[in-house]
């Protein structure tokens, strides 16, 4: 099978996702003196830190205050500074969703919402900081750009991305390790999905940490003679709906898988595009519709039906159709 | 390069006649568009005048203009006072003001900054505007821009939400001496007084607590407001709020002090101790125009 700038699987590292976002914000800080960072109480586990020991005359700390943390944000945007915020997605967005509307999106000012600690991969927490809707949020909201990175090195790439976009953007991290699949060479740019593993017989979209799970999956069926193309498609908004398109002409099935709600997430993202431009059935695998609960990732992915194996099943149920 | 528009200094007098058309702008335009809010923006007359014709240094032909002071109007829904300032001083046309609130106008309901230019924020849902305010206070301090000021005009009922409160603290954390907040402190909110809805008292004292300067002010009194800017900028330790006491309808006799006009126009509906609807516009404008009868004949037409 055919593969695209990936790390071989058995060299697969893992690293949390949101480590990246770290690395990538001082790289960012480094390039432009107008990079600020602002946090509210959550400095280690969100990754600001490094830039706050790089950078402290240009960090912020509002204190437990989510809704202070988007609109002073705001504010620093229109007097040239370029902040980034960093809190858990289940607090920003989901606390202060309307400042962001108001004082970031429709003001149109270039803040970067970084949500950490998002979707299953919270674990242990339980549901209230599994933030699993912020996707859908974000994405109904106009002017926001919205990208779920599948690995730690592309985390740095998009947060440098953004760095250097001038739109508001949502950057969705999660909190324990995952398999750093990617490599420095391997392409990013906001807006565009890659195809990481070609095929013919079916379509796989994914990103976050559901990637290295299609990835594995695919690799597996490839075994069992099924050709599955991979699409990582980290930029759910604006979504890349050409290079969807052409995989989907081809194996004319889909399967999106995200650790996110499905309502409203990347496979309603999917859904709508292709309803609009080539109906087919699209199947989503995804949170439906439910809370998450206390748990170590690998069992919540398990009860949420996020595995390899489950990925697997539905393939073959799909193609035995 | 900007031209400081307030350079030249105008007379308490002339600025009392100048808030007096602005008076009459928000009375015609409200009327025009058929819905609004009434009472704050009258009641702010005269703050909004002091602020764009003597202590703002600001540049209506070149909004943008760098080294001007910032204005945020924290609560969105009084722009009609602001719209009528802005014209008032040249940012645009006074004809355009009768498009408030209509398909494709640039005075949209409640403000927005890609709209028109000389708008520093979109606000509208309340509480936000000091946080951005905060924001630019401490930009220009970390850009070393020492003579330029921050102001947020705040609604006193707005002091209900908690994004406030959280944004005070901060600006106490930063030491934003180039911040000074105004609260319109004119007793009213939609659904009744402040002191029976969520009731603020002691408001003096919650400021302080918070790390505030706090001046109270005559908000009706053009040249208290110009002094009470004029100490607030003299203040180096502490962000400033200046809790200026406004009637709510100011300058309309059958308005004020009346908190049904709160969120509505005139010409609207009939209400107790009030003209019928169809003659509110033009006894509030006559009243305006004579100075509540203090003017005869040549005004009046």
């Amino acid at each position: 099978m055919k593969q695209l700038h990936l790390i071989p699987h058995k060299e697969w590292k893992s690293e949390p996702i949101r480590k990246g976002f770290g690395q990538g914000l001082v790289q960012a800080g480094e390039q432009n003196e107008n990079i600020v960072a602002l946090c509210a109480d959550l400095t280690e586990s969100t990754q600001i830190e490094p830039f706050a020991t790089a950078f402290p005359e240009r960090f912020i700390e509002v204190g437990i205050a989510e809704q202070n943390l988007v609109t002073v944000a705001s504010g620093m945007a229109k007097m040239g500074y370029v902040p980034f915020t960093a809190s858990y997605a289940a607090f920003s967005p989901g606390r202060n969703w309307e400042q962001i509307k108001t004082t970031v999106a429709l003001n149109n000012q270039p803040v970067k919402i970084v949500g950490a600690h998002a979707g299953l991969f919270t674990g242990p927490d339980g549901a209230t900081h599994q933030m699993l809707e912020d996707v859908a949020l974000m994405r109904a909201m106009p002017n926001m750009v919205v990208i779920v990175p599948g690995d730690s090195e592309e985390a740095r790439k998009a947060t440098l991305a953004i760095a250097e976009d001038p739109r508001p953007a949502y950057l969705r991290l999660a909190r324990d390790g995952s398999p750093v699949m990617t490599t420095e060479k391997t392409p990013f740019e906001i807006g565009k999905a890659y195809v990481y593993s070609h095929g013919s017989d079916v379509t796989i979209i994914s990103n976050g940490t559901t990637t290295s799970v299609a990835v594995d999956a695919a690799e597996r069926l490839f075994k069992d003679g099924i050709d599955a193309e991979v699409i990582h498609c980290p930029t759910v908004k604006p979504l890349d709906g050409a290079t969807i398109l052409s995989s989907v002409k081809k194996t004319k099935k889909v399967i999106v898988i995200e650790e996110a709600q499905v309502a409203g997430g990347l496979g309603g993202a999917v859904a709508e595009f292709l309803s609009e431009h080539h109906p087919v059935p699209v199947i989503r695998m995804g949170v439906k519709d439910r809370y998450g609960q206390s748990g170590t990732p690998e069992e919540l992915f398990k009860e949420y039906g996020l595995t390899a194996e489950h990925l697997m099943m539905q393939v073959h149920d799909l193609l035995d159709k | 390069m900007g031209k400081n528009f307030t350079e030249n200094k105008r007379s308490i007098e002339d600025l009392e006649l100048t808030a007096v058309e602005i008076r009459k702008s928000i009375i015609t335009m409200l009327e025009a568009a058929g819905s609004g809010h009434s009472a704050g923006p009258l009641g702010l007359s005269d703050i909004l005048t002091a602020l764009y014709f003597d202590i703002m240094k600001h540049d209506p032909k070149n909004p943008d203009w760098d080294g001007r002071d910032y204005f945020f109007l924290s609560n969105g829904h009084c722009v009609p006072v602001q719209y009528a300032t802005m014209a008032e001083a040249g940012y645009f046309d006074k004809k355009e003001l009768k498009t408030l609130r209509k398909f494709k106008s640039r005075l949209q309901g409640h403000p927005e900054r890609e709209q028109l230019p000389g708008l520093e924020n979109t606000s509208g849902p309340l509480g936000s505007g000091l946080s951005q305010a905060c924001g630019v206070a401490l930009s220009l301090q970390m850009q070393k821009k020492s003579h330029q000021w921050v102001y947020c005009m705040m609604g006193d009922g707005e002091l209900n939400e908690g994004n406030i409160w959280e944004a005070a603290m901060f600006a106490n954390k930063y030491r934003l001496h180039n911040l000074i907040a105004f609260v319109d402190r004119n007793n009213i909110q939609i659904d009744g007084t402040t002191e029976h809805v969520m009731p603020l008292e002691d408001l003096r004292a919650k400021w302080e607590a918070f790390g505030w300067h706090v001046i109270d002010i005559d908000g009706n009194d053009i040249e208290a407001v110009i002094d009470a800017a004029a100490m607030a900028r003299a203040i180096v330790e502490k962000p400033i709020v200046i809790i200026a006491h406004t009637i709510p309808g100011k300058g309309v006799d059958f308005m004020e002090f009346d908190y049904h006009w709160h969120g509505m126009p005139v010409g609207l509906k009939d209400v107790a101790g009030a003209p019928p609807k169809n003659e509110q516009a033009k006894v509030a404008l006559k009243e305006l125009r004579t100075l509540a009868g203090k003017i005869k004949n040549e005004h009046e037409n």
